[in-house]
């Protein structure tokens, strides 16, 4: 089994894998967020039992961070060795001839995703966490929604956070089908996945950037 | 119509040389000859100026051998499809047309000379497991006797229909060689007589391709499109599940 993880192909089904992991935590952070367009009440239940219970804070959150941490790094050093396998470069190149722009292009549109993950702890997780574990302020269970909205009250900010899911799309426009392919499922044959590709790829980032304008444009 | 053309070619002398595109011009090209008969010509150009010839690869000409090498305007095998550079026509190409031609790129694809590259990291692969072992002492089996459905014998000999050339991992922004052993690895895990060797043929084809520095598969499909066989990208995901069993 070392020798797998150690493999080409064993680090490209990890990548996979520990995508569909984010891909599937991302859908949950968007069905939580959605909540607070219509209810402020189940937004804030929502969010105070996610910010409360042990399993969650204590094995789903640092699951999560290594999640993260693993993607970008198996990222990173992927794109390290896929660099120096060509030593030297094309004179001329045309790689628009066979392939998408966004597939040659991943490791941008996940230094952006990258970037704003760390403007998103900024803003969000490390506060929850200084609340929480570090100045042990008093818990309010309905303080969730007016610090989401606070949150969207700046244009730069909110501005940010649109540019950062028209990426997170661009990254999911080949990453969700990717990592099926890499996992060893055929694209081809499920005609289906490339309508779910296209369909998560996009609803997802546009779900978010609705959530981000929607508080932007209704502060109270 | 004939055709003046601007050629700019990859010259290196040798392995070790720096090499640089060298600037050429030639003049009545016809729309009939194919790339690699322009190339000759443009070599009896040189010659009779007293230059050395450019040296690049080619065999068969028929788009069979997989000998053909070159990366034409950005593309291997040039702008077209489901073709080799010896397929490749001049009526792709236009009067006044500029043509930058390079060798194949890759780290495990180092330049022998000009456009000839050393593409035996293929072969090491291949010495890995891309073959059955068969006693052929006399009492060997019919393979027709063995009951093969259509629909795997039609993929198995889709696969197969790789000649080797190295068009995918030239196109490949990584260079990996996925779709190479990927096809090597799927013709004969379609088979029953591929099935008895087919966790040790995948382990160990894999390993070579890792050892000889090929980039790792990040999903583009240019390769599938470059391909002159138009091997499909199905050959790697079942290399990645023939893997992945015969790792568990």
């Amino acid at each position: 089994m070392s020798g797998f993880l150690s493999s080409s192909i064993g680090r490209k089904v990890a990548m996979a894998l520990s995508a569909f992991f984010l891909m599937f935590f991302l859908i949950m952070h968007i069905a939580i967020n959605l909540t607070s367009l219509f209810s402020e009440d189940l937004f804030n239940q929502l969010s105070h039992f996610m910010g409360t219970n042990p399993l969650v804070q204590f094995a789903l959150q640092p699951v999560l961070i290594l999640g993260v941490v693993f993607h970008f790094v198996m990222g990173f050093v992927l794109e390290a060795k896929n660099k120096s396998a060509r030593n030297i470069k094309y004179v001329k190149n045309n790689g628009a001839a066979n392939s998408t722009w966004v597939s040659r292009n991943m490791i941008y549109s996940g230094l952006a995703i990258l970037a704003f993950i760390v403007l998103h702890f900024v803003d969000f997780w490390f506060p929850e966490i200084n609340h929480k574990y570090i100045a042990h302020l008093p818990t309010d269970p309905n303080r969730y929604f007016g610090e989401l909205v606070h949150k969207f009250h700046s244009p730069v900010r909110t501005g940010a956070y649109v540019a950062a899911f028209a990426f997170l799309a661009l990254h999911l426009l080949h990453g969700f089908k990717s990592a099926f392919q890499s996992s060893g499922m055929s694209a081809k044959r499920a005609v289906k996945l490339e309508t779910a590709s296209k369909i998560y790829a996009i609803g997802i980032p546009v779900g978010f950037i609705i959530i981000a304008l929607f508080h932007h444009f209704n502060q109270h | 119509m004939d055709m003046n053309l601007k050629l700019k070619i990859w010259r290196q002398n040798g392995a070790n040389d720096e090499g640089k595109m060298v600037d050429y011009s030639l003049s009545k090209v016809s729309p009939d000859m194919s790339f690699l008969e322009m190339l000759d010509v443009l070599n009896e150009q040189i010659i009779n100026e007293g230059g050395e010839p450019i040296a690049f690869d080619h065999d068969c000409r028929e788009g069979i051998c997989g000998m053909c090498s070159l990366y034409i305007n950005g593309e291997a095998h040039g702008p077209d499809r489901g073709i080799t550079t010896c397929q490749l026509h001049m009526r792709k190409f236009k009067d006044g047309d500029t043509i930058y031609i390079e060798p194949f790129r890759a780290k495990a694809f180092p330049v022998i000379k000009d456009l000839v590259v050393d593409r035996t990291a293929f072969d090491r692969i291949q010495h890995q497991g891309g073959f059955i072992s068969v006693n052929t002492s006399g009492n060997t089996q019919d393979a027709n006797s063995l009951p093969i459905s259509k629909h795997a014998a039609d993929e198995a000999m889709d696969a197969a229909t790789c000649i080797g050339c190295g068009a995918c991992v030239a196109t490949c922004k990584n260079s990996s060689a996925m779709l190479f052993v990927g096809a090597k690895v799927s013709q004969y895990a379609l088979l029953p007589q591929g099935q008895v060797e087919a966790a040790d043929r995948v382990r160990n084809m894999v390993a070579q391709m890792d050892a000889e520095g090929f980039g790792n598969c990040t999903n583009t499909g240019a390769c599938e499109v470059e391909c002159p066989k138009g091997i499909s990208l199905d050959n790697i995901a079942r290399m990645n599940r023939e893997f992945f069993k015969a790792n568990i």
